[in-house]
């Protein structure tokens, strides 16, 4: 059998699932989103000048690559790996390490960032083909192991890491807020809608751009043949099997992408904070975090992504201060105070979590588009 | 015979499987560690540590084989079970008070026994809970499994940081049990030997279930074959509920044991305790009791050798470990599943 | 005489696949009674819906005038249908005897049966004490037959139990399946025409997921027409 046919058969076990249950209205809400979502962070300097809402949007802008890259795991393909924040980490690590030694230069990003992104692939390149050929549990299992360990390396390895407190770097000048992009008349950064054209607002769309480059590259590889056979195989892997697919190796190139996608990912990451730790890198939370922004967001869907994690970071930031305000007005109350403690704010969030997989399993996005998700 | 037609290395692996083959594993590793440490006494305690380790590791670790070799279900809310377990074996500890800390050993013993009790019985009656509300509607489905499960594991975390708050708490630990014998120039804690014991009890009560009454003969098809368990006329969910119970109080079970062995917890042992739970089903193989036993064991060795050796790298090595085993043996040492 | 088993227009899904497009058939009591098809006819399929490990969409299937279409698989099975898979559904790891135990309802062998049984196939007997993973194809055949009669049952479903063997132990199972349909009725699922001809009393002849004939087995036997209208597209490989 060609590879022409394969991707023929594939397609055509995809078709029906599809145009049967388009559903327009549900698509306009969530390209609106989309489309709202990313006007607002292209010009997020603009509409939301202060310091902390410039930290969420670029926090948004590299979630959207981390989640959308897991999304091609998680949704396209089946594959639950918890090994996710260790690639993000490889990548902000080798950048920040590099910043570090080599002093602050955009060969420094260069070097270090792609030292991080080849670990990355090397690795993911190892756990696939060691472990993607044995069951989905299995793997869930292999790749949660390896990224403890990961976490673990880089706390004890403090010669190189910074152990818990991490690396502290500077980044190239370009991106520093005392550099004038452009002057005025008095010599003094240029104003526009209020806004200084200053390093700030350069970092700011390095990360924006970048992370959207990325995230367009991703809805190639999905909408790409490579795509079709993806979804051939998590819809009925023995009959892609069958069919003749080379089930592991489709699995361990996937896994290879999403890899670099998130250690990419990282290196953006690494250069807006100018600090690189296991707290915002590696750690267990924030890998909680991508498979709820992804889950919430619709798997299998990349706008998903998008949505997931708008909605989900403006809770993280936005939510805590309301439950802060509601513990504080029900603070006679017994109990209540305590559930409604900001600290406890992932109680909420896990039990809306497992009432959505119950009951809406294909996330926002899916939901609305009635496709996506995988049963 | 077909010995003389085998290649040489098939040969030989049978020679090994005739001798116990895998089982040697923990002796091999030992040997080697005597080579590197050099000094038979520091060997012999770290020996000890790593089995007492590896037992109450192994309570984890058994459970949450089984429940995954006879339905499929991989339950990561399973580190819930064990921190609860700390927990509620901590509070217990703490309310007998003078039962615990004074100075009869006989109701040191009691006290100790009734958290361990304690717990054992919360960890069978929140797995009850658990598989009918939390597992039973996601069976048949993996990836809604795993979300669900990490969704339970989440609030499960929660409720405890809610219930015992987040300061680390001190675990009494029974005065019988404090402190350590010298025995031919080597000291031994006796909270080890007890853990020790208490798992090889463990152990010999689930393999005489599982090999000498109908329900384990049962349990041990419904791992290799569940439809056809169920195609002669048994209800495989009916088991499967009692083993989830049974997992879920032998997790709570070592959670408990390994506060008392702590002496300090924190909402986070669980999770902590996870990844070597984790390792030790992998490298044991799914489903299977021995091969539990035989990658807790391993683990536990590995974990106390290296964090003397090389003290940083005592996690990773029993990463390595485990990569080292699945290159060599995809399904672990030794999985109950023929496939 | 009323059928023991009957299906009425039964519809399986696996997954988004629809497989069985309404098959209806009435397996009459005692004998022997065959299904053919080629691979992927829905042979398996049929059976596997019986014997409720697939539900059916549609249609209903009863046995003995009972509704089973939406009963548990241990439910039908406790109504007295035995179900010897494709693969055999050996278990490996357990001993022969232990594979056998597992078959009865409380544990214990009737000593009479037992003994009929290790006369049938004294394969049974020689290996009782060893892993079953241990014995050879036809060996873990005879075995999977062999717990399928342990107990009395009403109906025996059976899926290709001649692939893979060798003719001589074939021939050794028609005479084994003949001393059985003595008293049960057996429904068995085939590509091997020689195999079925010499045992089946009726035989059904299903094609992608539909009945597509239906009648006894002497009269396909002798009628070279229906040979070669359904025996071409489901035997042309024997």
């Amino acid at each position: 059998m060609t590879m022409a046919h394969q991707h023929a058969a594939a397609a055509k076990t995809q078709r029906p699932s599809l145009t049967k249950t388009q559903n327009w209205p549900g698509r306009l809400v969530v390209y609106g989103a989309v489309a709202l979502i990313g006007l607002a962070l292209a010009f997020a300097p603009f509409l939301f000048p202060d310091v902390r809402s410039q930290e969420v949007a670029a926090r948004i802008c590299v979630f959207i690559v981390l989640v959308a890259s897991y999304d091609l795991l998680i949704g396209y393909t089946g594959i639950v790996s918890f090994a996710h924040t260790m690639f993000f980490g490889l990548g902000a690590y080798g950048t920040a390490m590099a910043l570090k030694t080599m002093g602050p230069g955009f060969e420094a990003i260069l070097l270090g960032g792609g030292a991080g992104v080849v670990a990355a692939l090397l690795l993911a390149l190892l756990i696939g083909l060691l472990s993607l050929r044995v069951k989905a549990i299995f793997f869930a299992m292999v790749t949660l192991s390896a990224a403890s360990v990961m976490m673990v390396l880089a706390s004890q390895l403090s010669d190189f890491t910074g152990g818990e407190d991490g690396i502290t770097y500077s980044i190239p000048k370009l991106f520093s807020p005392a550099t004038e992009l452009l002057t005025d008349a008095d010599g003094k950064a240029l104003r526009v809608f209020g806004v200084a054209l200053n390093g700030k607002l350069a970092l700011y769309y390095f990360v924006f751009l970048s992370a959207l480059a990325l995230f367009l590259t991703m809805t190639r590889i999905v909408a790409s043949p490579l795509g079709s056979v993806l979804k051939a195989i998590r819809e009925n892997e023995m009959r892609a099997e069958a069919i003749g697919y080379r089930v592991v190796f489709y699995r361990t190139t996937i896994f290879c992408i999403a890899a670099i996608m998130a250690a990419s990912a990282g290196i953006l990451r690494a250069v807006w904070l100018k600090y690189t730790g296991p707290e915002v890198v590696l750690s267990f939370d924030i890998m909680i975090d991508i498979l709820l922004m992804v889950v919430i967001g619709g798997m299998g869907t990349m706008l998903g992504a998008v949505i997931g994690v708008a909605l989900m970071t403006l809770a993280q930031y936005y939510l805590k201060d309301l439950m802060a305000l509601g513990a504080e007005a029900t603070a006679n109350l017994p109990v209540v105070p305590d559930l409604l403690n900001p600290e406890r704010w992932l109680l909420w969030l896990g039990l809306g979590f497992i009432l959505l997989v119950y009951f809406f399993p294909s996330g926002i996005a899916g939901t609305l588009m009635g496709k996506g998700g995988s049963k | 015979m077909t010995l003389n037609t085998a290649s040489l290395p098939a040969r030989i692996r049978a020679d090994i499987d005739r001798f116990g083959g895998v089982l040697w594993l923990p002796v091999l590793l030992a040997v080697i560690a005597l080579l590197l440490i050099g000094q038979p006494s520091t060997w012999a305690t770290l020996t000890i540590a790593g089995l007492a380790m590896g037992m109450m590791i192994f309570l984890m670790a058994s459970g949450l084989s089984l429940i995954f070799g006879l339905m499929d279900v991989l339950n990561f809310g399973h580190s819930a079970f064990v921190t609860a377990g700390a927990f509620i074996g901590a509070t217990v500890l703490a309310w007998l008070g003078f039962w615990v800390t004074g100075g009869n050993p006989a109701l040191n013993l009691a006290g100790l026994l009734l958290a361990i009790a304690a717990a054992t019985i919360f960890g069978a009656l929140a797995g009850w809970f658990f598989e009918r509300v939390v597992i039973r509607p996601v069976y048949q489905d993996h990836l809604r499994q795993i979300l669900i499960t990490v969704g339970a594991l989440i609030v499960a975390e929660e409720l405890v940081l809610l219930i015992w708050g987040g300061a680390p708490i001190p675990v009494p630990r029974p005065a019988v049990l404090t402190g350590s014998i010298v025995f031919a120039g080597v000291s031994v804690e006796i909270y080890r030997i007890f853990a020790f014991l208490l798992g090889i009890l463990v152990y010999v009560a689930m393999h005489l279930v599982l090999n000498r009454t109908r329900l384990g003969l049962l349990i041990r098809a419904g791992v290799e074959n569940r439809e056809m368990v169920e195609a002669l006329g048994f209800r495989v969910d009916r088991l499967f509920i009692l083993v989830f119970m049974a997992g879920s109080a032998l997790a709570a079970m070592g959670g408990a044991m390994w506060a008392g062995y702590q002496g300090l917890i924190t909402a986070a042992l669980g999770s902590e305790m996870m990844i070597l739970v984790f390792i030790v089903v992998i490298i044991g193989g799914l489903g299977s009791i021995q091969g539990s036993l035989l990658g807790a064991i391993l683990v536990g060795l590995m974990a106390n050798y290296v964090a003397f050796l090389v003290p940083k790298m005592a996690l990773a090595s029993n990463m390595l470990l485990m990569m080292a085993i699945l290159l060599w043996r995809p399904y672990g040492l030794l999985p109950a599943v023929k496939r | 005489m009323a059928p023991i088993l009957r299906l009425d227009d039964v519809h399986t899904n696996i997954a988004q696949y629809q497989i069985l497009h309404g098959v209806s058939l009435d397996v009459p009591e005692g004998g022997v009674h065959v299904i053919l098809g080629r691979n992927g006819a829905g042979k398996t399929t049929t059976l596997r819906t019986i014997m409720g490990l697939w539900k059916a969409r549609e249609g209903s299937i009863q046995f003995r005038g009972q509704d089973i279409t939406r009963l548990s698989t241990p439910d039908i099975a406790r109504l007295g249908i035995a179900f010897v898979p494709e693969n055999m559904g050996i278990f490996g790891g357990l001993t022969v005897e232990e594979n056998m135990r597992l078959a009865t309802h409380d544990g214990s062998f009737d000593a009479a049966r037992l003994a009929r049984i290790h006369a049938i196939f004294p394969a049974i007997a020689q290996f009782w004490q060893k892993p079953a993973h241990a014995l050879s194809g036809g060996q873990k055949q005879m075995l999977a037959v062999s717990r399928a009669i342990i107990e009395k049952r009403d109906l025996i479903l059976i899926d290709e139990p001649t692939k893979g063997l060798a003719p001589a132990i074939i021939r050794n199972m028609i005479a084994a399946f003949r001393e059985i349909a003595a008293e049960t009725t057996i429904l068995l699922v085939e590509q091997n025409f020689h195999f079925a001809k010499a045992l089946g009393q009726t035989v059904a002849v299903i094609d992608d997921g539909r009945i597509v004939h239906r009648g006894t087995m002497a009269e396909l036997a002798g009628d070279a027409d229906l040979q070669s209208r359904f025996l071409s597209l489901s035997l042309e490989a024997h």
